[in-house]
């Protein structure tokens, strides 16, 4: 079931430079998906798209029915309440805790705190941070402040995970933990995801479908596990 | 996607929540908060000081128009009936604050009892010389030349006398007071506002990535906007209180050091109670409304709206 739809998408940015050119592609519901590509090669460009953060200059983004470009700014929270968003750098509130960062997402919705607080709870437990609710994020290494982080983008059930290099500042060993995390989200609530790396050897080992973006351009789709890192480079 | 309609439940949860998050904001960046305040603080004290000297600039100006008047000297041969008639053309008369009569026997018992000098000389005549008269005080002092003018023409009247001169030289020297004082003002008020926005700008800048955190995980651009509004609200209040502080014990302690004059018994200061209170009703106002729409403005720069 076709649930995001880029259809001839140009990112081109005011400065000239066109990050995203021509690129068409259909995610189905449930899917994991790694988008790949070398640092400037526009898979950020790529994946920003599918958050609202960049608008495409051409063409058209589908995501669960909603063409993303041509949302009006003030409408884009409505979107974004539906897609998780984990970053590379994290971005937490340096002045909430984990628990209170989490409970964000969920605050500014208007929900209930009794009906925030066990679903916070819940996905903390999900990520395994359910003894550093009360921590604030300096408190927190980076392997935790990034559970923190997916935490918060699954705390609404959203149907998207959005990735934009989660590992990029981590370890192998915590990388690993972290993909785990990521892997048993998709696996266990269906959650379609979509993740920017350049850590090839999680790419080889995870197996999933993998698009290649080189200068601004979808150069290759590979089905489940058949894409090896070192075959291309 | 579905139309969302925000339930009044829920948009009584989220303004809940912004005021929750205000405080907490303050305090988990004290310093940011402290920042901010100390410079409402000190601006403010600036402002109130501006305001009390305006105030009693204007109050000082006003004392002494009110004592500026126009004497109508009757003729020395009205009757009593001429009298009332003139009476009720001068109240008449357009610009007419008050006025009193002065019989020319009230002002020679009056000359006489200045100076005995006068009572010898009076004494000597065996009528009074003297001329019955109206003291007349105006509304506004800028249009007395007028308003003598018409005196003069009123039936009865001998000649009208006031400091033609000086009261064109106090009218003059009082408007240009006045626009100093109301420019330095609004001087003040300006570098008031720009100082406070400025700074609460400058932390909002500082948690500009908060600003794009909210934005992500889906809040409202009012879901965003209300918690940094309550805070510079906060700051505006918090503020707000030295200056209070200082205007009530710094003007009454002032009023009882000089007191309750300037320099002369003519110029009076104003009566502390109510005055400080409104002086600082003001301040606090200037505070909580300064702090609130420049944070509320700042954040909407990083909105994109």
């Amino acid at each position: 079931m076709k649930f995001i739809e880029f259809k001839n998408v140009t990112k081109t940015y005011g400065n000239g430079i066109t990050a995203c050119a021509d690129v068409s592609v259909e995610i189905n519901k449930g899917e994991f998906v790694f988008v790949i590509g070398l640092t400037a090669s526009g898979k950020s460009t790529f994946v920003k798209m599918l958050y609202r953060e960049e608008k495409p200059t051409k063409g058209t983004v589908n995501v669960g029915g909603v063409n993303v470009g041509a949302l009006r700014n003030r409408k884009v929270y409505k979107f974004r309440r539906k897609v998780g968003v984990v970053f590379q750098d994290f971005k937490l509130l340096p002045q909430l805790t984990a628990y209170e960062n989490v409970a964000y997402a969920l605050e500014c919705v208007g929900m209930k705190a009794k009906d925030i607080r066990p679903k916070v709870l819940d996905a903390l437990e999900r990520v395994g941070l359910k003894d550093k609710v009360r921590s604030f994020p300096d408190e927190l290494s980076g392997g935790e402040q990034q559970r923190v982080c997916i935490a918060r983008a699954i705390v609404n059930s959203p149907k998207l995970l959005i990735c934009d290099e989660p590992t990029g500042n981590l370890d192998p060993k915590t990388s690993k933990e972290i993909m785990d995390v990521i892997s048993s989200i998709n696996k266990d609530l269906g959650t379609t995801v979509i993740m920017a790396t350049h850590d090839k050897e999680i790419v080889n080992r995870m197996k999933k479908r993998v698009l290649v973006i080189n200068n601004g351009m979808l150069v290759g789709d590979y089905e489940k596990g058949s894409y090896k890192a070192s075959e291309s480079n | 996607m579905r139309k969302e309609v925000i339930k009044p439940v829920k948009a009584i949860r989220i303004f809940g929540r912004s005021v929750r998050d205000a405080f907490k904001s303050v305090i988990r960046n004290f310093s940011l908060s402290m920042a901010s305040i100390l410079c409402v603080t000190i601006t403010l004290i600036i402002m109130s000081v501006s305001i009390i000297v305006a105030c009693n600039i204007k109050e000082a100006t006003k004392t002494i128009e009110d004592e500026m008047h126009i004497i109508v000297y009757m003729k020395s041969d009205a009757t009593d009936e001429d009298k009332d008639n003139l009476e009720a053309e001068i109240k008449n008369t357009e610009n007419v604050r008050e006025f009193e009569y002065i019989s020319k026997e009230s002002q020679k018992q009056s000359m006489e009892e200045y100076d005995e000098l006068f009572k010898t000389l009076l004494d000597y005549l065996d009528t009074n010389p003297l001329l019955s008269s109206f003291i007349v005080y105006v509304d506004d002092i800028k249009d007395m030349d007028d308003t003598a003018k018409e005196l003069e023409k009123l039936p009865n009247v001998e000649t009208v006398k006031y400091g033609e001169q000086t009261v064109g030289e106090v009218v003059d020297a009082f408007d240009i007071i006045e626009k100093v004082t109301l420019g330095v003002v609004i001087a003040m008020l300006l570098v008031t506002i720009f100082l406070i926005s400025n700074t609460i700008k400058l932390t909002i800048f500082s948690r500009r990535s908060e600003i794009e955190i909210m934005r992500l995980v889906g809040a409202s651009n009012t879901a965003i906007r209300l918690p940094f509004l309550f805070e510079g609200l906060i700051i505006g209040i918090i503020g707000s209180i030295i200056p209070v502080f200082v205007t009530i014990y710094g003007y009454v302690i002032l009023n009882n050091a000089m007191n309750g004059r300037i320099f002369t018994e003519l110029l009076k200061l104003i009566e502390p109670y109510n005055f400080v209170f409104y002086v600082s009703a003001v301040l606090v106002g200037i505070g909580a409304l300064v702090g609130m729409l420049s944070s509320a403005h700042s954040v909407r720069r990083y909105l994109k709206i």
